[in-house]
């Protein structure tokens, strides 16, 4: 009897093993422990056993039973494993071989570095003031200290519209307009970035556009000096361009500011040493600035002796050509996919 | 402006390298454009005297000339023939290298020997001309040294940009006495000999005193016209001018060295033996020195002769009637001041910028003329032998008045941020000429008046800040009292732009100027905004609608084998001002182009971006749109307000543009779009229990709009309807002509239970009556 035990787990286990499939396994499971097994006759045998041999033999069936259990059990799990990487095998993907998507779309680059710039002088209090593209002659000219025929106007050769009386609506030659326009429309404290198109009667080359983006800041409040103009200028260059890039001014004229300064930044490319890009001089002119003189403050409705104000501007689409070393600045507006898609 | 280090030298002691003076003018705003440095001639070419000339054995464009070059005699074959024996002429001797890189040595010219070459001044560097031999007028023995014989020492010259408020940067002695304030070295102006006083022989007469407030007249008899001496011409060429001959070469000198244009007419050509200054008259034309007749008018200042007949433009360009000839042998000397701003706008209006309307439009010093004309008169004597006759004729009107406003040394900190005393103030002020004397808080200053441009106290304060270095400003930042944000539209804008890139389009930036032809191409109305000025006369509009250039971008990116580019742009079109406005309407607008793609590629980014933007009540209406494809566009509002367009591009604006295939497009006023009403950011309850999904398919009339069908299906679906979504749309033989079948899933959903069949199938019932009773339309069997 035991002999017959033992010859029914060590066939019943090799049964098991063959097993090639989950089908086979669960036949060799009916078989082996189902009503009609071995085990199951072997079991009902029992009772007809006398007392002192049942226990032990009931011992060894149960022990037989949970051996070929084991073997079923471990069976199935190795089965469902390789039947799991059969299935899973045949669902195999190239990951490299997917047609690709039509992806995201690119935002011109003069956007991003509008944005950009926005961006960092928000950080520093700033609103985002806009006005009008065609404006008229005192917007653009006479409230920024320029009375007709004034020589400076010359410094902008400008483009008129046929509108009203004769040079009286023009297209913006600068953003400084919207300086008057926050002035009128706001008491200072006045901290705003004005970015927006601007128009000049000009051919285009590779570094100058006839409609060009700009952006100024204009500053308003008690007891701002040059001292205040410089430092932001410096953290503006530092916070744009990075640590290692510094900023200088030097004496310049602009009718609506006064003392005027041009500023520069170290050159981006060498950090100063002298390159081809900044003409060997180590710094690359970025703008104009200064302190917003009195009667440009006064055009704004400002009283001059209680506040005082800085004023800067640069172009945005220069400041994009330089920083991506992009040749020729009209590329800009020629919208071919092939460079929108560079950035 | 070219100033030579040399030059500059005569007025201050300059010790300082050519970087450090870089720096001061920069820092002055003098801004350095260029460094060129001069060297020396080399000392090898020296002065020889010509002994005897001869015909060349065989050849006659060249000839032999024997020279003394100091107790040696050479054999030097010439081909220039403009001297004669006893001249001094330079010659390079074997082993020069000359400032053109050609080295001299001894060579045979058609089997005779040169040992050294005879130079012109071009070939030695002093100036342009190369009609000849240099024959040199100076007192000097035969191998000495040129550079020793004429006083040629190396030389740097800066080339200055110089900023239109600068008037007196425009001369030499102006930007010498800035530098030698900056270095603290003394300034002095030239020595000039007093002003010889008597009646003039010349008359002036001054009819346009407001155009001219200063005009002065000097004769000088004896003239000898001839090449300028070699100094002379070298100054000139240095600063960048060509000499012509010593008188007007001197009148130029003057101009560079003093800031005062000038101007020498022969006596002897003026009708009338003088001068007469009046405005021009309609259609009068003036033949200016450049043989240009230019159309003057009333608004122009004419210098003419004693009858009245012009003879140049005052302060801009002279004539060639009365032009300084080699028989000229008495001068009439103009030295005059004319109104800035008349003369700017005659430059303008002629386009014609020359060094004198350069100078008289910053502003002249009208207190320097007497300087200029005593200048004048002691370089005229000693370049063509010239002497004065009689006194100046002076003719003034009103001249501007110096400013003398008070400085506060408080005012000064508070502008610069800055520490300095009254005292340090003055230090600044002094040495350029801005007088101080004490006022309460600071000084009175009185402005020079070669410095026009300045006039209020903080023209001053610019003064001070130039001389105290904006580099030693301590640099400070300002603390804004608030916190800085876009406004909701800014934000919503960079979002609309943010959602068209995620949907795959990309930003383009399209040309703001129009020709008609390109709105006629594009199927719109030719009415626009002119421009006055066009930069290309092809394109005089301002656009009114962004189609055009974008489809010209559509075309180019076509051209370049991209035929399926989907792009936006954000940006303005105008149209002409409503009445009783000045400035044009602005609108600022987006625009969507898929090219290659149809009207529905267009409504899904259009349903994208609304849905983005939680807008509301937008509705599309078909409508036929100028330059939009006939039954294949619609009109957008928002809560009843148009706002732009949608469809697809007609075809044949299509092919004017030489596009293939289709273009989706949209265009929406951005403004108008975002000011309407958004969907609430509020939590909608989601139910906890199965929902249950219908499918509802009508056939409908293709004139019904699928919008009518959805709008009545969530009207009488009411609050258990959650979803109603479009998935199929069918045409065929089976339902008719001009019939479609639209199939829509309905998901029915309650927050507290679970629906029942019967709750269920009576919504159901609702949604297929009320569609089939208001609208022609079957429910599909």
């Amino acid at each position: 009897m035991r002999d017959e035990l033992e010859q029914v787990t060590s066939e019943g286990v090799a049964r098991v093993r063959a097993a090639t499939n989950l089908e086979e396994l669960r036949a060799a499971e009916q078989e082996l422990l189902g009503k009609r097994s071995p085990l199951a006759t072997f079991n009902q045998r029992l009772g007809s056993l006398p007392v002192e041999e049942r226990k032990e033999a009931g011992r060894r069936a149960n022990e037989a039973r949970s051996a070929l259990q084991a073997a079923i059990e471990e069976c199935r799990l190795a089965l469902a494993k390789d039947d799991r990487r059969r299935r899973l095998e045949a669902e195999r993907l190239d990951l490299t071989e997917v047609i690709p998507g039509r992806g995201r779309g690119h935002l011109h680059l003069v956007t991003q570095t509008r944005d950009e710039l926005e961006d960092l002088f928000i950080g520093m209090g700033y609103q985002v003031a806009e006005g009008p593209e065609a404006e008229d002659d005192w917007h653009n000219f006479e409230a920024l200290n320029m009375p007709p025929a004034h020589p400076a106007r010359s410094m902008w050769d400008t483009i008129y519209l046929d509108l009203g009386e004769p040079e009286s609506v023009l297209l913006r030659t600068h953003t400084s307009p919207v300086q008057i326009r926050v002035m009128q429309s706001q008491a200072p404290p006045i901290y705003a970035v004005m970015p927006g198109r601007c128009y000049r009667y000009e051919t285009p080359d590779p570094r100058h556009l006839a409609v060009f983006n700009q952006i100024e800041g204009l500053v308003v409040d008690k007891g701002i000096t040059f001292g205040d103009l410089a430092g932001t200028i410096e953290t503006f260059t530092n916070g744009y361009f990075g640590p290692g890039i510094h900023s200088r001014l030097r004496p310049s004229y602009f009718p609506f500011t006064e003392p005027s300064a041009e500023f520069e930044v170290t050159c981006i490319f060498c950090e100063g040493a002298g390159c081809r890009v900044c003409s060997q001089t180590g710094w690359i002119e970025l703008g104009g600035c200064g302190m917003v003189h009195p009667n440009v403050l006064r055009s704004g409705g400002i009283d001059p002796e209680e506040w005082t104000g800085f004023a800067f501007g640069f172009g945005i689409d220069r400041l994009a050509q330089i920083r991506h070393q992009v040749d020729d600045m009209r590329d800009f507006l020629v919208n071919d996919i092939r460079f929108i898609e560079q950035f | 402006m070219r100033v030579p280090l040399s030059w500059l030298k005569d007025f201050a002691p300059i010790e300082a390298e050519t970087a450090a003076l870089v720096d001061a003018f920069n820092e002055l705003g003098l801004v350095v454009d260029g460094v060129t440095e001069i060297d020396a001639v080399d000392e090898s070419v020296v002065v020889a005297r010509v002994l005897q000339t001869r015909e060349h054995p065989d050849a006659d464009k060249v000839q032999l000339v024997d020279v003394d070059a100091g107790g040696e005699q050479l054999q030097i074959v010439c081909g220039a023939f403009n001297f004669g024996p006893g001249d001094l002429v330079p010659v390079a001797r074997t082993g020069t290298t000359l400032p053109n890189g050609l080295t001299i040595e001894r060579r045979q010219v058609r089997g005779q020997w040169s040992e050294g070459m005879l130079c012109s001044a071009a070939e030695l560097g002093l100036s342009d001309d190369h009609s000849g031999i240099l024959v040199l007028a100076v007192d000097a023995e035969p191998g000495v040294p040129l550079r020793k014989a004429l006083a040629m020492e190396p030389d740097v010259v800066f080339e200055l940009d110089v900023t239109p408020n600068r008037p007196d940067a425009m001369s030499v002695i102006g930007v010498a006495r800035d530098l030698a304030a900056k270095l603290d070295v003394p300034f002095s102006l030239p020595d000039v000999p007093e002003l010889p006083s008597g009646d003039s022989p010349a008359s002036i007469t001054v009819k346009a005193k407001d155009m001219s407030p200063r005009f002065t007249g000097l004769v000088l008899e004896g003239v000898s016209v001839r090449p300028s001496p070699a100094w002379l011409a070298r100054r000139l060429t240095l600063a960048g001018m060509r000499p012509i001959n010593n008188v007007v070469d001197v009148s130029n000198y003057v101009m560079l060295e003093l800031g005062q244009p000038n101007h020498p007419y022969d006596l002897s050509r003026l009708p009338g033996g003088g001068l007469l200054v009046r405005r021009g008259k309609q259609n009068e034309t003036v033949t200016t020195l450049d043989d240009v007749p230019r159309a003057v008018g009333p608004d122009d200042c004419l210098i003419c002769d004693a009858e009245g007949a012009p003879v140049g433009i005052g302060g801009v360009m002279g004539g060639a009637s009365s032009e300084i000839s080699e028989t000229t042998t008495t001068v009439l000397l103009e030295t005059a001041y004319f109104d800035p701003m008349s003369i700017a706008r005659t430059a303008r209006r002629l386009g014609l910028r020359t060094e004198a309307s350069a100078r008289f439009e910053r502003g002249v010093d009208y207190g320097g003329i007497e300087r200029a004309v005593a200048r004048f008169i002691a370089l005229i004597e000693e370049v063509a032998g010239a002497h004065p006759v009689g006194g100046l004729t002076d003719v003034s009107g009103k001249l501007p008045k110096p400013a003398r406003p008070v400085v506060r040394t408080r005012r000064v900190n508070e502008i610069l941020g800055t520490a300095l005393t009254g005292d340090d103030v003055r230090r600044y002020l002094e040495p350029i000429g801005f007088e101080c004397a004490p006022a309460r808080g600071g000084w009175r200053v009185t402005i020079p008046s070669w410095r026009p441009d300045s006039e209020l106290e903080v023209d001053v304060i610019e003064e001070v800040a130039r001389h105290h270095g904006y580099s030693n400003i301590p640099r400070t930042v300002p603390l804004s009292p608030e916190v800085g944000r876009l406004t909701p539209y800014q934000r919503d804008r960079r979002r609309v732009r943010e959602i068209l890139s995620g949907a795959g389009l990309s930003e383009a930036w399209t040309t703001a100027f129009l020709g008609p032809v390109d709105l006629e191409k594009a199927g719109l109305s030719t009415e626009a905004v002119h421009v006055h000025n066009p930069l290309d006369h092809a394109e005089p509009l301002l656009r009114p609608s962004m189609l055009p250039g974008m489809l010209r971008a559509v075309a180019t990116n076509a051209r370049h084998q991209n035929p399926d580019v989907r792009l936006f742009e954000v940006g303005r079109v105008f149209a002409p001002p409503p009445a009783g406005d000045v400035l044009p309407t602005e609108r600022e607008m987006i625009a969507v182009a898929l090219a290659g793609a149809d009207a529905a590629e267009a409504v899904r980014v259009w349903d994208v971006l609304c849905g983005t933007l939680r807008l509301e009540r937008v509705t599309a209406e078909a409508s036929e749109r100028p330059g939009m494809h006939p039954t294949r566009a619609a009109r957008l509002r928002a809560s009843g307000e148009e706002v732009g367009e949608i469809g697809e591009v007609d075809p044949d604006v299509l092919s004017a543009y030489e596009i293939e295939g289709r273009v989706g497009w949209f265009a929406v006023d951005l403004q108008r779009l975002l000011a309407a009403p958004r969907r609430p950011t509020v939590f909608h309850p989601v139910s906890r229990f199965p929902a249950s999904d219908i499918d509802l398919a009508f056939v409908v009339d293709d004139s019904t709009p699928a919008a009518a069908v959805e709008d009545c299906l969530r009207e009488s679906g009411g609050e258990l309807l959650v979803d109603v979504r479009l998935f199929d749309v069918f045409r065929g033989p089976q339902l008719g002509e001009g019939k479609r079948s639209l199939a829509y899933r309905l998901r029915f959903n309650a927050l507290d239970h679970t629906l029942t069949d019967e709750e269920v199938g009576e919504v159901r019932a609702r949604c297929i009556d009320a569609v089939q009773a208001s609208l022609p339309a079957t429910l599909r069997g």
